[in-house]
């Protein structure tokens, strides 16, 4: 990474809005954007590079209205870079980003919710004043932006607030000026089951509301949640459809025996890594004859299951060449 | 640091399990831990479940012997035989991958010549044996951080949320030691806020509010789930509404039992929903008893 990132902004739009242009940038919090027939994001042959290293390589991605599609990839796989660019804060190499019909602009930001993973509040603000401040800053209505829920907290400092509760503030903030774009950087790190299910519910709800999501995660269960999932590995698109669709009908090979420990080395001596659930191995990228001759005389059963999304997820991408991990 | 509870070491009883009994934890007048009760078993990962504040790190703390209960009794091995990642890697940033695992290496009296290398190799951190562990990504870092804790081949290994905003490969590979120290015969205790990771455990803790949720393996906490799970494509209304959460773009309603249950399918309840269940009905609980 020889080159700092970005040349400066990427917004286009010249400083001396039109009439039109603000108007929308005044654009009361409660009120959508005009409707876009066609895609609310699109990448056509997006491409980013930093000196000689390309961080994104030629990616194809839209977003609808009403719909959410999951963004994966492992560490260095290139979402955050491009998730940048649809932001409007790092310029592409080569191709395309289209937001709302348009290239990237002030004007088209306006009209994007982002929460990123670091949630980006001011720690020496309380939480109403983080959401008042965001309000203004998006030209909304500063005095309704605390929802019910968070009204407990809205008096304490941020950086005093337990952090799931800091992650719906940034949640609520993200939402506040209802965009048509909402993007989502691992929003439920470190939630439990029940909080997660409600953040989903609202992402659910935003969805159905008419906007595009496009939400990052690590943690494979929320597949279910996405509409569609895209795959990333080295900055290229190496999958993309719904969960079951990425699936489809490979198979790992599971075996079960008290002996789970011995076994598990048996395979290591043999090359076959397995994975441990419970106290059964799942061996992925072997089929079963192999595993059994692999076991000898053990005492096991041997047996076929459907992969799942996360086994399947690492077939995929570790058949990519891994480029350095970026943190 | 003195506390009211007390600590069994393995010089002083014998079996094949560490954890706690009844164990409580006060900060100030804040009760972290309220009468917790966990078992690890030797050669087996076990789980302990929840969000942030739930109490987690708190119990592993005690466990590790960083923190002294104020009630009840822990029962753990000698130190030297502990392993412990605390929250947020446990590595040393000016020091190489090399030098981190050389130096608890030394500090445990074995050599990280053998094992080491092999567990660098398994958590693909081979390549960046070189590299200042304060320059690695957040997934590599909790490799490294889980291989220098269980280096010394400890009896208990404690692993306070290693899979934490990991990605999928990497949480692959960490599961990959993981499985490693427990084939070894050590009790693996990891926290972790993710259900499907806890469900590959054989016993499982859900904390919520320094309080057991369920405990168990994650069939015996499925089958303990009173009432009955259905699944509905739409938000279902009244009374149902607060009985059901979102999950895969559809909703689960719960109904107790002697409640008639929710219009929609029927669903097999995994741990995931059972223990959902077991929030919304402390939840429900105190919502009740507030009125």
């Amino acid at each position: 990474m020889s080159e700092p990132e970005g040349r400066g902004v990427a917004w286009t739009e010249e400083r001396g809005t039109s009439d039109e242009g603000r108007r929308r940038l005044k654009r009361p919090a409660g009120e959508r954007g005009p409707a876009v027939s066609g895609a609310l994001a699109e990448c056509v042959g997006v491409t980013r590079r930093f000196g000689r290293s390309i961080a994104v390589d030629g990616v194809d991605l839209r977003v609808d209205s009403g719909e959410v599609v999951g963004l994966l990839g492992a560490n260095g796989a290139g979402k955050t870079t491009l998730i940048r660019m649809l932001l409007g804060l790092l310029q592409v190499s080569e191709g395309e980003v289209r937001l709302f019909g348009e290239p990237p602009s002030r004007r088209t930001r306006q009209r994007i919710g982002y929460l990123p993973q670091t949630l980006g509040l001011y720690d020496d603000l309380t939480a109403a004043e983080n959401l008042a401040f965001s309000a203004a800053v998006f030209g909304g209505d500063t005095s309704r932006a605390l929802p019910a829920a968070l009204r407990p907290y809205g008096r304490r400092l941020v950086g005093d607030l337990p952090l799931g509760v800091q992650r719906r503030v940034a949640f609520a903030e993200a939402l506040a000026h209802r965009p048509d774009l909402l993007i989502l950087d691992e929003p439920t790190s470190g939630v439990d089951p029940l909080a997660r299910a409600r953040l989903w519910e609202t992402i659910g709800e935003t969805a159905a509301a008419g906007a595009g999501v496009l939400v990052t995660t690590h943690y494979m269960d929320e597949a279910g949640e996405c509409g569609r999932l895209v795959i990333m590995a080295d900055g290229r698109v190496v999958s993309r459809g719904t969960a079951a669709e990425i699936t489809g009908d490979a198979r790992v090979t599971v075996v079960e025996t008290d002996a789970w420990a011995r076994a598990f080395g048996v395979l290591e001596a043999a090359g076959l890594r397995a994975a441990l659930v419970g106290r059964t191995l799942r061996v992925p990228g072997a089929p079963p004859d192999v595993v059994r001759r692999a076991l000898g005389g053990m005492d096991a059963r041997v047996s076929e299951a459907p992969m799942t999304l996360e086994e399947r997820f690492s077939q995929i991408t570790s058949s990519i060449s891994r480029t350095e991990e970026v943190g | 640091m003195s506390g009211g509870g007390t600590v069994s070491s393995d010089q002083a009883v014998s079996g094949d399990w560490w954890g706690t009994d009844a164990v409580s934890v006060w900060y100030g007048k804040v009760l972290a831990l309220d009468r917790v009760t966990f078992r690890a078993a030797a050669g087996q990962v076990s789980a302990v479940v929840g969000g942030d504040g739930a109490g987690r790190t708190t119990l592993l703390r005690c466990l590790a012997g960083a923190l002294a209960a104020s009630d009840g009794e822990i029962r753990r091995p000698a130190a030297r035989r502990i392993g412990y990642q605390p929250a947020g890697s446990g590595t040393y940033p000016d020091l190489t991958v090399a030098q981190n695992l050389a130096f608890r290496a030394a500090v445990y009296g074995v050599s990280a010549a053998g094992s080491g290398a092999d567990y660098l190799e398994r958590a693909g951190l081979a390549a960046a044996r070189d590299r200042l562990a304060g320059r690695l990504s957040g997934g590599m870092r909790q490799k490294l951080g889980v291989i220098a804790a269980m280096l010394h081949q400890p009896a208990l290994l404690v692993l306070d949320e290693p899979t934490t905003g990991v990605d999928p490969v990497s949480r692959i590979e960490l599961w990959s030691l993981i499985a490693r120290a427990a084939a070894d015969g050590a009790a693996v205790v990891l926290a972790t806020s993710y259900l499907d990771e806890a469900e590959r455990a054989s016993h499982v803790l859900a904390l919520d509010a320094g309080r057991e949720l369920a405990a168990g393996t994650p069939q015996q906490i499925v089958a303990s789930m009173p009432g009955t799970v259905r699944v509905m494509d739409a938000r279902p209304a009244g009374d149902e509404a607060r009985r059901a959460w979102r999950r895969n773009a559809r909703w689960q309603v719960w109904a107790p039992d002697g409640r008639a249950p929710a219009d929609g399918e029927p669903v097999q309840p995994d741990l995931q929903d059972a223990v959902t269940v077991a929030a919304l009905a402390r939840e429900l609980a105190m919502s009740g008893n507030r009125q």
